[in-house]
């Protein structure tokens, strides 16, 4: 929490929670929405329990006069429309004496997680105000009380509210007279929680989440296939995708389970069309099988696995990095495929599009880790990177006499042949084959093609985008995936001119880069290697391809909370002090 | 429907059943039925006229999945029990390709038969023949979801004492669009049946009773026992099912057939550029 000198803050944080159905998100998103719509930056997580409905929800909503990545430390507002069930979030929402509890009802005993912490306390009571307001909703006076209290401008908020319920013109009077309430409680407020203005020349922004990213990188790279079964916390890519594809001559179809979509989708690609899937951890598991078969057969591929908490159905709305193992290590014999990490919710869109470009290049399947809090986070960013890198296969139109679909190349890349093309027929298999496809138990044709698989993935030049590394000190701090945000924001206050300490975020995580990654740890005493999971696999993961000697040191949470900047910033501080 | 090649006459040669067939040598015993599945789906293709470079052979793992290999089609030889799901994946890609799907009673109804199910229903326009031999033939004699419970193994001795899976009961529950039944002895009356569920439109499913010599030889009996069912196919679902109630599994013919159109994807023309979506997403 930093504010300015004019009294105002550069960020403020806003937890809303509620009972499930309360509108809870809505009010979130309408928020993040109006403030991006008034030129600041921020995001909004989402956190709910398993319920479909009569749950608890909150919205944790983080706005900005800069681009953020990384949760708060503490809140500076918590707005409860009800207090049912709130306490299930107490470890998630960390209050101190600086922060702000706006009550939605009256007369309620708060709960410890609000009276221990020396918060002020406010207590509306917005239910009461709205009675008069016949089919007035708690949660829109809320979205009007938050809007004043930051400082946004009211016709921007009425505006967004309005896009949202296009259609519905008597709900929208009720609506906006319900905002208009929660503006003017805003003016009884006795503290001033303002966001500083934000920079109106500011750069083009998107409002996005990780999973629409990741759809839209699949699209601009070609896909135009996708199977899947519904999971959470993908789904979101497939239904962002359906309608899209459509529009652009492509199809998505609903898999019966997911041994049937990754099986849709190896047969939609052996047919010459870029396919993807998507899914969370049980669904990875149960692909995993055919994921060896578009190995051995050389099928391209992408699966954009959405990592929740595990092991088992685990923590299906949580985030968590641990299901880096099964994507790396999960293929039974030897299978060498591509691992890809995205390193923030912009990136999700990239680093989708360069892995169906690299899967087509090297014909062979590439697991995409994004995670729940990328994925379902919505954020409010600098425009992503254009890139017009796209599906490019091998592809033979005329066939050549003597056609081997796995001849042994230079590159290990074989041309390919489509079903369609006259004389260039073969089957594709997972049994061990010859060059020419014919299946094979010989030793000499099972050493080249694995050897060919293996060197294809190996001598291939990924160029610079295997990592993102910055700073030149000579402590290296190396994370992956949604970490990335939390540790460039821990590092960007202890050193933000990047003297002291040398980032890593690693996009590439197979085929592992020794030699580059050695080079790029020259001059290092000490590594700090971060990562959301309990047993480490991340460390694990490093020490079993680098020379990862004693100067490494493991910071290892399981989720689903975030990594802590503040924890980490105390870690490096103690490192750089000595 | 499949787009059928009517060939010219001058080439009608070049539409015969060796011309379908490669020159890789089947791993079957001799004696296997799966030998003459083969043949008749030579002949069925020669029949249709099919380019063989037009047509997809897919399967997934047994003795009746090693087909692909040994035809001169486009083939998937893909993991045990998801034939169908690559196979519908070719076709909902490129509709315009021929898609057979060969199967046998492990791979189709055990460790596939959810996919079995929502291929009946999905009706996408797809040949399914399943060569049922009532075992497992590739790990050596195991008893499949088709055995009959008394038949003494090495899994289960003395027998399952299991309800054997009804094949067509399901597929006609399920909603396939064509179900036939035929035996490999008779391998044109095969052939025809493949032909007739290739250019029916929809999911077509052939069973093929198609003995296992190695672990079955009793089931070289079969060929005295299958004949033609003595009624003709019909297009009432309810029928069928009634037929099937006395069905003793050695009928043979086209038993039921439907005018369900295929599922296709939807043929949406927009002038949608992927850029476009940008818009959604620019503050």
């Amino acid at each position: 929490m930093t504010s300015t000198q004019s009294g105002k803050f550069n960020r403020i944080a806003i937890a809303v929670v509620g009972s499930g159905g309360s509108g809870v998100m809505t009010v979130g998103e309408l928020l993040l929405r109006s403030a991006a719509k008034a030129g600041w930056y921020g995001m909004m997580r989402r956190s709910s329990g398993p319920q479909i409905r009569g749950g608890e929800a909150a919205a944790y909503v983080e706005l900005s006069t800069s681009p953020i990545e990384s949760p708060c430390e503490y809140f500076n507002i918590l707005l409860a429309l009800d207090w049912k069930n709130v306490e299930r979030f107490a470890s998630e929402i960390a209050l101190d004496e600086n922060s702000v509890v706006i009550s939605g009802e009256a007369g309620v005993e708060f709960p410890v997680m609000v009276t221990d912490t020396g918060a002020k306390v406010w207590d509306v009571d917005l239910k009461t105000m709205l009675k008069k307001l016949k089919g007035s909703r708690t949660n829109i006076a809320a979205l009007g009380l938050l809007g004043k209290l930051i400082g946004c401008p009211a016709e921007i908020v009425q505006n967004t509210l309005e896009n949202k319920f296009s259609a519905k013109a008597l709900e929208l009077e009720v609506s906006f007279a319900a905002l208009e309430l929660g503006v003017q409680a805003a003016s009884q407020a006795k503290f001033v929680m303002e966001l500083a203005p934000p920079d109106v020349d500011a750069e083009e922004r998107w409002a996005i989440t990780g999973n629409q990213a990741a759809g839209l990188g699949a699209l601009r790279a070609g896909v135009r296939f996708v199977a899947a079964y519904p999971i959470t916390p993908a789904t979101e890519i497939l239904e962002w995708m359906s309608p899209r594809l459509r529009k652009v001559g492509g199809f998505l179809l609903q898999a019966e389970d997911e041994l049937a979509s990754i099986n849709m989708t190896i047969g939609a690609s052996y047919s010459g069309v870029p396919a993807l899937t998507a899914t969370s951890g049980p669904g990875l598991a149960l692909m995993s099988e055919s994921l060896g078969l578009a190995v051995a057969a050389e099928i391209p591929l992408v699966v954009v696995n959405v990592l929740r908490g595990g092991p088992s159905t685990g923590i299906p709305t949580k985030s968590e990095q641990s299901d880096l193992n099964l994507a790396v290590h999960g293929l039974h014999g030897d299978a060498p495929h591509l691992v890809l990490a995205p390193h923030s919710i912009p990136d999700c869109l990239w680093t989708t599009q360069w892995a169906v470009h690299l899967a087509e290049k090297l014909q062979t399947p590439a697991i995409v880790l994004s995670d729940q809090s990328l994925g379902q986070t919505l954020a409010v960013t600098k425009r992503p990177l254009d890139s017009a890198i796209k599906a490019e296969r091998e592809v033979l139109k005329k066939v050549p006499e003597k056609y081997q679909r796995y001849a042994l190349t230079k590159s290990g890349v074989s041309p390919m042949t489509l079903p369609g093309t006259p004389d260039g027929q073969y089957t594709a298999d997972g049994l061990e084959h010859t060059p020419q496809g014919t299946p094979s138990s010989m030793v000499e044709d099972h050493d080249a093609q694995l050897e060919k698989r293996d060197r294809k993935l190996r001598n291939f030049d990924y160029g610079e985008y295997w990592a993102e590394i910055s700073g030149s000190g000579k402590i290296a701090v190396i994370t992956w995936g949604s970490t990335g945000g939390n540790v460039r924001e821990a590092v960007s206050q202890i050193d933000p001119e990047g003297k002291i300490i040398r980032m890593m975020v690693i996009r590439l995580l197979s085929p592992a880069q020794p030699e580059i990654f050695k080079k790029a740890l020259e001059n290092t005493d000490r590594i700090l290697v971060v990562e959301q999971s309990y047993s480490a696999q991340f460390y694990r993961y490093l020490r079993g391809y680098f020379e990862l000697d004693d100067r490494a040191e493991s910071f290892s949470k399981p989720g689903p909370l975030p990594i802590s900047s503040a924890m980490l910033l105390k870690k490096l501080q103690e490192w750089t002090t000595k | 429907m499949n787009n059928i090649h009517v060939p010219p006459e001058n080439l009608v040669n070049s539409f015969i059943p060796k011309n379908y067939k490669s020159s890789t040598k089947p791993v079957w015993c001799p004696g296997c039925g799966d030998h003459t599945v083969l043949m008749s789906f030579t002949k069925a293709m020669a029949k249709l006229g099919l380019n063989p470079e037009d047509s997809v052979v897919v399967s997934g793992i047994g003795c009746s999945s090693r087909i692909p290999a040994y035809t001169k089609c486009y083939g998937f030889h893909g993991v045990h029990g998801r034939s169908l799901p690559i196979a519908a994946g070719i076709k909902l890609a490129h509709p315009e390709l021929s898609v057979l799907v060969f199967s046998g009673d492990g791979d189709g109804y055990s460790i596939g038969g959810n996919h079995f199910l929502h291929a009946c229903r999905r009706n996408i326009n797809l040949t399914y023949v399943v060569m049922d031999n009532q075992v497992y033939g590739m790990t050596k004699g195991q008893p499949s979801p088709t055995t009959e419970p008394d038949w003494d193994n090495g899994m289960a001795p003395g027998g399952t004492n299991l309800r054997p899976f009804q094949p067509l009961v399901i597929a006609l529950a399920a909603g396939a669009n064509f179900i036939a039944r035929g035996f490999s002895g008779d391998s044109n009356g095969t052939a025809d049946l493949i032909a007739e569920a290739v250019t029916h439109p929809g999911f077509s499913f052939v069973e093929i009773l198609s003995p296992c010599v190695t672990f079955r030889p009793e089931q070289r009996a079969w060929k005295d026992m299958v004949r033609s069912a003595p009624v003709k196919t019909t297009f009432d679902r309810g029928q069928a099912a009634r037929r099937l109630a006395t069905d003793d599994g050695f009928y043979t013919g086209v038993l039921f057939r439907d005018t369900r159109p295929a599922f296709e994807p939807p043929k949406v023309k927009t002038e949608v550029e992927v850029s476009d979506f940008d818009h959604e997403f620019i503050v």
